[in-house]
């Protein structure tokens, strides 16, 4: 089996656009990646896009039209938050199927002020009359009467989990993980969010669902990220100047979530994050200490801490002193979220897992700007779909 | 008005009001003993089709919450959600009643016991009785 190479990779700045739609912005972010690789739509042997708003609305093929219509196959994918960067694995798979030799994976996504998230946001008494309905043959909305199914809660008690097993780990912890990505987005002129906050105004910020205050929760949002995808043959063909920046994709992982015993209550983000993590490091023949950087899926700050012990970044049982100790910062031993992660670089749900690999590429080419981390070799970007999906991407520089 | 004004209904149907004392009835996997909530299909631990009822205890301890401050329109907050171990066997996610909606008067792994309350009131004069947990001491 030859290596998949990343020679083309470009996010637009996460934001709000209500001057423009979903196919404006993957468009956009589209034609930037064909750019950054030297290359039109007619190179490509196949595109997957990512979005979850329009996902049965062949946001792929609309996009499309505006790239070039060149009738290669096109997939729309959707899986919850790891949907941008399963659409880059599926143009991974194409080419290791032998059937694309070069292909296009776009994420975007445009939600607005869309407010929190969540199956079960429906509130009370919107029925006159009880009948039970649905697989638990629920009479009304259960959001607040049989506890919460808001996205902030879920992950806040997937965190506090965590916290009755670890000792060490409490509300100022969690709290230290926003104060890092706050601090980490000021670098990153694409971030949605671009403001300090000290770890007091992170604790004392409106709280959302106990222990994640408003400035602990990552924002809705606009944006698209695309990755230009090819094989070793194509990349002796492409320009020297773009050869010479690919980046080596040592591994492409998805997993979904093993049975466990708590994950029918609570999704279990944990037991599926371990399985792609340990399959991603055999696969890529590196280990968590090679790792020069780490964009992990922080839609929440608790959520953040336990990656640090499912991605094997710190000892076991260890997350709490890991961020202590500063570890995960910038200057630390394992930079994580150095883009300013989905906390303040934004969370546009179909884009976040391609601007994940976005900004490893990006790292590892060394064209990070002001946010550059020096002399990066290996990185790691990993997202979560709940309910669940966890995709993992591998990058190294080129040797 | 219909002839059911008075009455009272689970809020889902693994709560069980009749039968003696309130309490959750789990759907057991009869190959593996997996315990899930509602009707299944099939068991995504160990792929078997038979399935047996199986009596869930009242009392457990709380295995992780959260206070939910920001609910959604109609909802009252703030208010305490958890995860609960049950004794002997499954977990439940619920709503913990009767404490105060505070950090610091939660206790992760509190020993808990199961509850009802009325969740609401129909036109027809039904009420739907949800479950809680409430600290034991």
């Amino acid at each position: 089996m030859g290596n998949i190479w990343v020679v083309g990779a470009s996010m637009t700045k996460f934001g709000r656009y209500p001057d423009k739609d979903l196919v404006d912005l993957g468009t956009e972010a589209g034609f930037a990646a064909l750019a950054d690789a030297g290359v039109g739509m007619r190179d490509m042997q196949v595109m997957a896009v990512g979005n979850l708003g329009e996902a049965s609305l062949m946001v792929g093929q609309r996009i499309q039209k505006h790239l070039g219509q060149t009738g290669i196959p096109v997939y729309n994918v959707s899986n919850a938050c790891a949907t941008g960067a399963t659409a880059v694995r599926s143009v991974v798979t194409s080419i290791k199927a032998g059937e694309a030799d070069m292909g296009l994976a776009i994420g975007v996504e445009q939600m607005g002020k869309a407010g929190m998230l969540g199956a079960a946001g429906k509130g009370r008494g919107e029925r006159t009359e009880f009948e039970p309905r649905g697989r638990y043959g629920a009479v009304m909305g259960t959001e607040g009467i049989l506890g919460t199914s808001m996205m902030p809660g879920v992950f806040a008690q997937a965190g506090m989990e965590y916290a009755r097993l670890n000792d060490g780990v409490g509300f100022e912890q969690f709290a230290k993980v926003a104060e890092k990505n706050h601090a980490h987005s000021t670098l990153n002129p694409l971030a949605q969010y671009r403001k300090q906050f000290s770890l007091d105004e992170v604790m004392q910020a409106e709280m959302i669902s106990y222990p994640n205050t408003l400035l602990m929760c990552c924002p809705t949002g606009d944006g698209a990220a695309a990755i230009v995808l090819c094989d070793d043959a194509r990349l002796a063909k492409l320009d020297p100047d773009v050869a010479r920046r690919a980046v080596k994709m040592s591994a492409s992982i998805l997993t979904s979530d093993p049975w466990s015993e708590t994950d029918d209550v609570n999704p279990d983000v944990n037991t599926l994050t371990r399985l792609a993590a340990d399959q991603a490091y055999e696969a890529a023949g590196v280990g968590p200490t090679d790792l020069d950087l780490v964009e992990l899926h922080d839609c929440f700050a608790t959520a953040e801490l336990i990656h640090y012990d499912n991605l094997r970044l710190c000892e076991p049982g260890g997350a709490g002193d890991f961020i202590d100790a500063r570890k995960p910062w910038r200057d630390g031993t394992t930079p994580v979220n150095v883009s300013g992660g989905l906390i303040s670089k934004g969370h546009p749900l179909g884009a976040t897992g391609a601007a994940g690999v976005f900004e490893v590429t990006t790292q590892l080419r060394g064209e990070a700007g002001d946010r550059q981390l020096e002399g990066a070799r290996v990185g790691m970007a990993h997202v979560i779909g709940l309910g669940s999906a966890c995709c993992i991407h591998i990058l190294e520089k080129r040797a | 008005m219909s002839d059911t004004v008075g009455a009272d209904v689970p809020v889902v149907d693994y709560l069980v009001l009749g039968d003696g004392d309130p309490h959750l009835v789990a759907t057991a996997c009869s190959d593996c003993g997996a315990l899930w909530f509602g009707r299944r299909s099939g068991c995504g631990r160990c792929g078997s089709r038979e399935f047996r009822p199986q009596r869930l205890a009242t009392t457990g301890t709380v295995r992780t919450f959260t206070i939910v401050a920001r609910a959604p329109k109609g909802v009252p907050a703030p208010y305490v959600s958890a995860v609960v171990d049950l004794e002997g066997g499954g977990h439940v996610k619920a709503t913990v009643v009767g404490v105060e909606a505070d950090p610091s008067r939660i206790e992760l792994g509190m020993p808990v016991r199961l509850t009802t309350f009325e969740a609401g009131r129909d036109d027809n004069g039904t009420t739907a009785v949800a479950f809680g947990f409430e600290p034991t001491s």
